[in-house]
């Protein structure tokens, strides 16, 4: 069971090895590895919970009920904006990743900033697109399809709602305690479930936006 | 102000919930007073309730489940004594509470009994059979309890404040809409369930890291004791299905808070979606709470034969298996749902595939006892009312595998037959040996082995009076969830089973009797060399109850019989061997934010059953405050000295020695 080992030089100094005085052996894993490999374990519980509501999207994209279908809907122009925000975010979380790793207050905060404004500016325009849909009468209770659609796309949305939260703590953590290393290895966490996030968007353009609008 | 809350809500007009509520609440509120009164609450608090020692949180877990199951039987013995006075009559139970107490009594059993016994006996014994001094996440464990814990908290306040859902264990749609189902019971299914599902997640999270990331030095996969093996599995299931669980559940919400149409007769939804995901995390569960169970029966054969457990590959390899096909089945719930021949014919088939990995474990049980030195405690004779009375729920479990019968028994009382002999003979005796078997372990005394043995003969006689005439009624065409009836040939079989769960209820009197009088007597049935049934694996090595830190120091692991093998050599050598050099310990220090998060999130499931979205927000802001301030603690670990650690080894050591000693003057 190994991770990407990349992620592991990420943090120096943080995999303080349970000493084994009699054998010196490493059986029982570092911290660092225990709390990211944890973490691994509940993304992938995560990516479960959103291949449910892509099930169920799946199922009921073509239950319109009589009202507006993909197709008359979205507005494909919105959505790769939101895109290019999420990506350009990936970037610079991975930017505050490296910062945090040289302790450069600049390229941490920075990097954090960003990632925030950049997830922001994505979460506005996706509630526009909402209040949008709502406004012309395609709310979820309109059909089938809007309702699974307002899931998915809603439940990413509260995803990336809890990662500004967790991304605010995070810089108010180090703010108040430094680099320490569990604080570390939480930043990891922290990337580690915003990437995540733009996996499933990107199985979201895909799935939702891109095949929706191609029938 | 408080949403739907009214004075109404409380069943002034309906006394039996009145009563139970009150009485419930009573009896808890009362040891609640006593412990306080007796000046208890600051040593359960600092021990118990904010402990992050997985032993101690196992034992609160268990502690829970048997609250619980006291709950879930007082449910059943109402159900069967209606059933028993309901013919040609409207019984004592009217319908609208009959519903509810057939509801509660599923949930209840599976998710608030059920789940956390064996998560707490996983807890108490996982970490010590693996070598090491604690679980991955400890403060996350303690989290997970009080999350469980706060679910059952608001299943139960259903008594007393609004009522249950009336739609099953399971609220299938449409019934379960706001347009069938508008009062409150649902959404407190559905707001119970989420909080403890939760909590169910983060013991699997945490469980798969613990044995994949945490073992002794030495070992390896193939050389972990088979009840790791069994839960590896078990929370495995718990990481891909209760996610699924958790999405299925919150698609209900939302159609039942937000107006959506998933589950709706309207608007193109579709109801028997939920039937295929739910049952895609139902069918998983099954095998979550069975698998720790094949562990525990695996932990107990061996050690009361005296032998390593025979065909211990074959036992990896069929768990794993069967941990797949669990994945694969979960159609077989609703073959009446009308998918096709071909799609029925591929469940039906995934579904007597299971038989032969079950099989495969059933042999090996049976070789590990065959020419062993079988030695008949408690533990071992609930194995073995197992191994005769499961493969019964097996056997029938085939026959409705197959398409055409199970369209014959489909929501018979066949059916019920067949999910409580599977359950009760595959989960809840491993729960019981399990009990039996590690009490010494956790407590440093063993439990009286009369009354467990009068206890087991009450509940395997039960059993079988309880459900053997469900098995006759359902192929006579009784069906489940049957108020009242006027079949006169249904009758005598109703009173057998009544006959049937009175004695269940004598074996439970018989096991709180047998606790009572083993902490009577608990000097002489003490554990003193922390080994009472002369077992194999390395939760024996450490004393009786463990220290705070398990082991001293951590074994080092040579091959899958360690503890054993060093156990002859010391009986050979009449010595333990030379004392380890001792270090300084890092233990996770206690933290009250597991208790504190549930106490919000009781309040949130609370506010968002009745409405009240103020204290809903509160509370979150709340549970979240909680989170922020734990992670900003600057400590997680506290030390405990190497001289107090060779001072409680040296104890630990010695009483062995002695007990060595003693065997050498014997022989």
């Amino acid at each position: 069971m190994s991770i990407a080992t990349t992620d592991f030089g990420f943090v120096r100094g943080a995999a303080a090895v349970v000493p084994f005085a009699e054998h010196g052996e490493r059986s029982v894993a570092s911290k660092l590895i225990i709390a990211a490999f944890g973490f691994w374990v509940f993304l992938l519980s995560d990516v479960v919970m959103f291949s449910a509501f892509f099930a169920t999207y799946a199922v009921l994209k073509d239950m319109t009920a009589g009202g507006p279908s993909g197709k008359d809907l979205f507005n494909i122009s919105t959505v790769a904006i939101e895109t290019g925000c999420l990506l350009a975010s990936s970037f610079s979380c991975g930017m505050a990743s490296l910062g945090a790793r040289a302790r450069a207050d600049f390229m941490y905060y920075g990097g954090m900033i960003a990632t925030a404004l950049l997830g922001a500016a994505f979460l506005l325009l996706e509630l526009r697109d909402f209040t949008t849909l709502i406004a012309q009468g395609a709310g979820p209770s309109r059909s089938a399809f809007l309702s699974a659609y307002f899931a998915l796309v809603g439940c990413h949305g509260l995803h990336v709602t809890m990662g500004l939260l967790f991304l605010l703590t995070m810089m108010a953590q180090v703010y108040a305690k430094g680099y320490r290393a569990d604080i570390l290895r939480r930043i990891l966490c922290f990337a580690l479930f915003w990437h995540t996030l733009d996996i499933i968007w990107v199985g979201i353009f895909t799935v939702v936006y891109l095949m929706g609008v191609a029938r | 102000m408080f949403g739907k809350l009214t004075w109404d809500a409380i069943p002034w007009t309906h006394p039996i919930p009145l009563v139970a509520g009150i009485g419930a609440f009573g009896i808890v509120g009362a040891v609640v007073l006593f412990l306080i009164f007796k000046g208890y609450a600051p040593y359960l608090w600092r021990e118990w309730m904010t402990s992050c020692d997985h032993k101690r949180i196992g034992v609160m877990y268990v502690l829970l489940a048997a609250v619980m199951i006291l709950r879930g039987l007082t449910d059943a013995i109402m159900m069967r004594s209606q059933l028993a006075v309901a013919y040609k009559a409207p019984g004592y139970l009217p319908p609208d509470h009959y519903d509810q107490i057939f509801s509660a009594h599923g949930t209840i059993m599976i998710l608030f009994m059920a789940m956390p016994f064996v998560i707490g006996l996983m807890n108490i014994a996982l970490p010590l059979q693996l070598g090491v001094r604690d679980v991955a996440f400890p403060t996350l464990n303690n989290v997970s309890f009080w999350l469980t814990a706060s679910g059952a908290l608001l299943v139960n306040l259903s008594l007393l404040i609004g009522e249950f859902a009336k739609t099953g264990w399971l609220p299938y749609p449409p019934l379960s809409e706001l347009t069938y189902s508008p009062g409150v019971g649902v959404d407190y299914y559905l707001w119970a369930v989420q909080i403890a599902g939760v909590g169910t997640l983060l013991s699997g999270i945490n469980f798969v890291t613990t044995i994949l990331k945490l073992r002794a030095p030495g070992m390896t996969l193939m050389r972990m004791p088979m009840f790791i093996w069994c839960s590896l599995v078990s929370v495995l299931l718990i990481v891909c299905a209760f996610p699924i669980f958790t999405a299925t559940l919150a698609l209900l919400i939302l159609d039942r808070y937000l107006g959506f149409h998933f589950f709706t007769n309207e608007a193109g939804g579709n109801m028997m979606m939920f039937m295929n995901l739910v049952w895609a995390w139902g069918h998983p569960e099954v095998y979550i709470l069975v698998m720790p169970a094949y562990g525990i029966y695996s932990e107990v054969v061996q050690t009361f034969s005296g032998k390593p457990l025979f065909g211990y590959r074959s036992m990896v390899i069929a768990a794993m298996a069967i941990g797949v096909l669990a994945l694969l089945v979960w159609l077989h719930h609703f073959f009446t749902m009308g998918a096709g021949g071909d799609v029925n014919a591929f469940f039906g088939i995934m579904t007597t595939i299971i038989a032969v990995p079950t099989g495969v474990k059933m042999f090996n049980w049976l070789f590990t006892m065959y020419r062993g030195r079988i030695v008949f405690k408690t533990p071992m004779m609930w194995s073995l009312a197992f191994l005769f009375t499961f493969v019964i729920g097996g056997l029938t479990g085939v026959m409705m595998a197959v398409p055409p019968v199970d369209f014959m028994v489909h929501n018979s009382l066949f059916l019920i037959a067949h999910f409580h002999n599977v359950i009760i003979a595959g989960v809840v005796f491993a729960a019981f040996a399990g009990y039996t078997y590690w009490f010494p372990k956790a407590f440093g005394f063993c439990l009286d082995e009369r009354w467990g043995k009068a206890a087991f003969w009450c509940w395997l006689v039960g059993f079988y009076l309880a459900f053997m005439p469900l098995y006759v009624m359902g192929l006579m065409g009784a069906t489940r969830r049957m108020q009242h009836y006027d079949v006169a040939a249904w009758y005598p079989w109703m009173l057998i089973a009544e006959s049937g769960i009175i004695l269940v209820w004598i074996g439970i009197a018989c096991q709180i009797t047998q606790i009572v009088v083993s902490f009577r007597h608990k000097e002489e049935l003490r554990d003193v060399t922390g080994d009472p049934w002369n077992a194999r694996s390395l939760e024996w090595s450490t004393s009786s109850p463990p220290p705070v830190f398990n082991f001293a120091v951590l074994p080092r692991v040579d091959g899958r019989d360690t503890y054993w093998n060093a156990k002859q050599r010391a009986l050979e050598t009449h010595s333990l061997g030379p004392e380890p050099a001792y270090k300084d310990i890092e233990v996770a220090r206690n933290s009250p934010t597991g208790i504190v998060c549930a106490f919000f999130a009781t309040f949130l499931g609370f506010a968002m059953i009745w409405h009240i979205w103020w204290l809903a927000i509160l509370s979150f802001i709340g549970a979240f405050a909680t989170f922020v301030a734990f992670a900003w603690r600057d400590r997680e670990e506290y030390r405990i000295p190497a001289a107090e650690v060779a001072r409680i080894d040296r104890a630990n050591r010695s009483a062995r020695l002695a007990a060595l000693a003693h065997l050498g003057v014997v022989q």
